[in-house]
């Protein structure tokens, strides 16, 4: 059988640079084909040739889908043959319901006027199709990121989708919701619907992925087949960054002092729902040098641990005490928290971390303006010089400080947020998911940063959702349930089995 | 050395590619000089004689200083309607304190600008600290103070002003070099703001420099830096041929020196621009986000009640409807200026100059004898396509 869709030859070339380089890609029908590859590696751009985003005409090459000659000139080109993508972002109105954003710009409507009780009819069926037991009524805004997304796939289904591309699909969710979505696909796959899966997951991609395409400065690298065995972590890594990487963790010398920053009583509730506790007799403690990780899904409290500790940056009736180097110290708002020495890096880099609008340099600076000032009066040279040091010593790859941050990649972004925070000197970071939505590469060097930093006698506590991170990164490690602080485990006896057997303990 | 050669390669690129990459910046003074032009020559010269230029900073000065304040509550996400009615208001504080109950001045304006300050602290504290949406408390102020000024005033002009009083408004700088005509010291101080913004040019310039920080071409400093030099000198002497320096102009030229200065060189600017850019992210990052917005709408209310004294002074009378609408040409100046719906993006300078395209144009199009009717739709036209002219720049950089 001829394979469903042919990308023949595509040359994408942006004003300075070529994004795309002579790419070719065959998916074959009824397969889940996953696309990986690093942040600007070129996975993205491909997909928007392929949907129309950018139209026939504004690439080099052909592209051959069910036989003939595909040109499409924008989206509805593309989704009326049946091609849809869902991008990482998700395309819904909070404000209205399931049913409504099912056939938003597709309504099930004759002049105008919508017919209701079809439309629910409709919206019935498409939802048991993806698993979902919600009422149509319910607005989306009170669904969690992992139904959200299950809806934008009864979505592409009520389009009728033959061949559907899911741009990181699983990056904001927690591992029981992927474990679902990637059931689903394989679903969807039985039902002969062709799947083209972008995902810097690599064990996700490698359990239902039928073909893997690696893609590395624009070309292809390697294509490799589930059937022919070739699929191994290690393999597309390698592809991925070009190089073997033994160990996907650095090394660091581990000398771990006394006590630095430590936690007890901690309780927090719910900034809304003054009857929920969100936070439970917490107690934990960091020692100089050592990199502590919290382990647990999403829900458990983990951020809202964070955040209450930064400055009492989230929740009401906050009551424990705080202690750094032994003495109590005062973390009330933010400004006094950062003032004793702590740092706090987002787990939503975007939203909560970064003027997206500004210039490097002045994100650098934001946390620390006194340093880089003399009696309130700021010395802009002085600011360029740190900004410049940090671009440096992060590795921060853009030709000027000067650039907009917006248009770093998210690698690079979470650099900036990183030196932020290094340039405020703190003694305790705490990292809330410091490498997510980011590639491999720049994972590394996340981890040699952090590594380094704890190295200079600094505590790190490390937040992450991905367990062979804390795994590979941590001397210890906190699991958190609902709420509260279950389990303690040195690095040596922690697994992940452990972990979790912690988590359903309850 | 390495310096030397950035600044070379500064220099290959050209002024007009430079210009071409900063005509966002560079713009709206552009569009300002054509329309001073156009109205130049429809005027047949009425436009920049001696006397008119005087009266454009007479007309537009106290939209200009509440513009330095307005620039800061929208740079931080906000907006303020209230102003309008806080120059009424207060012009009818000013008058009642002063004619009715016979107030020195001395006493009347520092509790004048006080009260603008407690009218700006009472808005702000809702919006800051209860995070109630900008446009209501203030539309709420708007409504307040229009009411509280045909109170205070029972719906009767009040007036005149002492002597003193009005010549914070239509008062001149006397001549110390006892000439008179031209007015030697406001040639002397047109001079002396020149060199020193270009000794300041200068200096800031050698300074990146030594930092190895890229600046504009050479010879795109030295044009620019010529034209502004000219055009302070050129206005001064105008001025010098009329009644010399109005008292108005020296009050809104420090003002302008202030807030610049606050805005690109202070930690408090600096905070408030990222807290309209992203107000959690600047929050996490310690800025007291809170205490910085009520900040600019205090400081919002003190401008106000200084722009309301100034407009009373300048009528001599305080009247039920002064600073109606005053508002509007406010946020006008600040959004032509190039300032950003959502904050964190905006300049005094460009505010300046968009309070100066306003004013130009109010003011040739009443010199033409142009209809208030047409007059008002040419203005909102130009505002749209200044804020056009913005997102379209943006739009092909970004």
């Amino acid at each position: 059988m001829p394979p469903v869709l042919e990308m023949r030859q595509i040359t994408k070339t942006f004003p300075g640079v070529k994004a795309l380089d002579n790419v070719s890609l065959s998916v074959e029908q009824g397969e889940i084909h996953a696309l990986v590859g690093e942040n600007g590696a070129g996975k993205s751009t491909l997909m928007k040739i392929l949907s129309g985003v950018y139209p026939h005409g504004s690439y080099d090459g052909e592209i051959h889908y069910n036989g003939g000659l595909a040109k499409f000139g924008g989206i509805p080109d593309s989704e009326k043959s049946g091609i849809i993508i869902i991008h990482q972002e998700l395309a819904l109105v909070p404000l209205l319901s399931i049913a409504e954003n099912l056939f938003l710009g597709n309504e099930v409507a004759r002049h105008g006027i919508i017919n209701w009780p079809e439309a629910f009819q409709r919206t019935k069926e498409l939802l048991v199709k993806v698993g979902l037991s919600e009422v149509p009524t319910t607005h989306v805004g009170k669904l969690g990121v992992g139904k959200q997304q299950l809806v934008e796939i009864a979505k592409a289904l009520s389009k009728d989708v033959k061949l559907l591309i899911l741009d990181e699909p699983t990056a904001a969710l927690q591992e029981n919701d992927s474990q679902k979505l990637l059931d689903l696909l394989l679903e969807l796959k039985a039902l002969g619907i062709t799947s083209i899966l972008i995902s810097h997951k690599l064990n996700e991609v490698e359990r239902v992925a039928d073909t893997i395409t690696v893609i590395r400065d624009g070309a292809i690298v390697s294509t490799l087949s589930a059937k022919d065995n070739e699929i191994s972590e290690e393999r597309i890594i390698m592809d991925m960054v070009g190089r073997d990487m033994a160990h996907r963790y650095p090394e660091r010398e581990r000398r771990i002092g006394e006590t630095l920053f430590e936690i007890s009583d901690w309780n927090v509730w719910h900034p809304e729902q003054t009857e929920r506790q969100v936070i439970k007799e917490a107690r934990l403690s960091i020692g100089r040098g050592e990199v502590v990780g919290i382990a647990g899904l999403m829900g458990s409290g983990r951020t809202e641990l964070a955040m209450s500790i930064f400055g009492r940056s989230y929740g009401r009736n906050i009551s424990g005490t705080a202690a750094l180097g032994g003495e109590p110290v005062d973390v009330s708002t933010v400004d006094r928290a950062i003032a004793a020495g702590l740092a706090y890096v987002t787990e939503d880099r975007k939203a909560l971390g970064l003027l997206l609008d500004e210039t490097i340099q002045r994100n650098v600076s934001l946390a620390n303006l006194p340093a880089v000032s003399m009696n309130g009066v700021l010395n802009e040279a002085e600011e360029q010089k740190v900004a410049e040091r940090y671009r440096g010593a992060m590795n921060i790859r853009t030709p000027s400080v000067q650039q907009l941050v917006v248009n770093l990649s998210g690698g690079n972004q979470q650099k900036v947020v990183l030196s932020k925070w290094l340039f405020a000197d703190p003694q305790v970071l705490i990292l809330d998911e410091p490498t997510r939505g980011i590639d491999v590469g720049a994972k590394f060097e996340i981890y040699g940063i952090i590594n380094r930093l704890a190295g200079e006698g600094r505590g790190i506590l490390m937040i992450s959702s991905e367990m062979p991170e804390l795994l590979g990164m941590c001397d210890r490690i906190y699991v958190m349930n609902e709420g509260a602080l279950v389990g303690e485990l040195a690095a040596a006896e922690a697994s992940q089995e452990r972990i979790m057997s912690y988590i359903v303990r309850k | 050395m390495a310096a030397v050669e950035k600044q070379a390669s500064g220099e290959g690129r050209g002024i007009g590619s430079y210009l071409a990459s900063h005509l966002r910046e560079y713009g709206m003074i552009l569009a300002l000089v054509a329309i001073m032009v156009f109205f130049q020559i429809m005027t047949d010269g009425t436009l920049l004689r001696p006397v008119n230029i005087t009266n454009l900073f007479l007309q537009n000065s106290y939209i200009i200083i509440m513009a330095l304040g307005m620039l800061l509550v929208i740079v931080a996400g906000h907006i303020d309607l209230s102003v309008g009615s806080v120059v009424g208001f207060i012009g009818a504080l000013a008058a009642i304190l002063m004619v009715d109950q016979g107030w020195s001045i001395y006493a009347a304006v520092p509790f004048c600008l006080f009260i603008g300050i407690v009218i700006g602290a009472a808005q702000g504290y809702w919006v800051a600290y209860w995070n109630i949406p900008s446009f209501i408390v203030t539309l709420a102020g708007m409504l307040v103070f229009r009411g509280a000024t045909l109170w205070l005033l029972e719906g009767q002009s009040v007036g005149p002003f002492p002597r003193e009083f009005q010549a914070l408004s239509t008062g001149f700088i006397p001549d110390l070099f006892g000439v008179k005509r031209p007015n030697i010291t406001a040639i002397v101080a047109g001079v002396m703001i020149a060199s020193t913004l270009v000794w300041m040019g200068l200096r800031n310039r050698q300074r990146n420099a030594q930092y190895g920080i890229e600046g504009e071409p050479l010879s795109f400093f030295a044009i620019r830096n010529l034209l502004v030099a000219g055009a302070i000198v050129f206005v001064a002497y105008k001025l010098a041929t009329f009644r010399g320096l109005p008292n108005v102009l020296i009050t809104m030229g420090v003002l302008i020196v202030i807030y610049a200065f606050l805005t690109e060189s202070t930690v408090i600017g600096r905070r408030i621009y990222a807290l309209g850019g992203n107000r959690k992210a600047a929050k996490l990052s310690g800025v007291k986000t809170e205490r910085l917005t009520f900040l600019t709408f205090v400081n919002m209310g003190m401008l106000a009640a200084l722009a309301g004294l100034i407009f009373a002074a300048r009528l001599n009378t305080a009247t039920p409807k002064a600073g109606v609408a005053f508002e509007l040409d406010v946020i006008a100046a600040v959004f032509i200026g190039g300032a950003s719906m959502s904050g964190g993006v905006g300049k005094i300078v460009g505010a300046v100059v968009g309070a100066f395209i306003m004013g130009v144009m109010n003011n040739g199009m009443s010199i033409m004898g142009i209809g208030i009717d047409y007059q008002q739709v040419i203005k909102g036209l130009v505002l749209l396509a200044a804020v056009i002219f913005d997102v379209y720049n943006k739009n092909k950089q970004g």
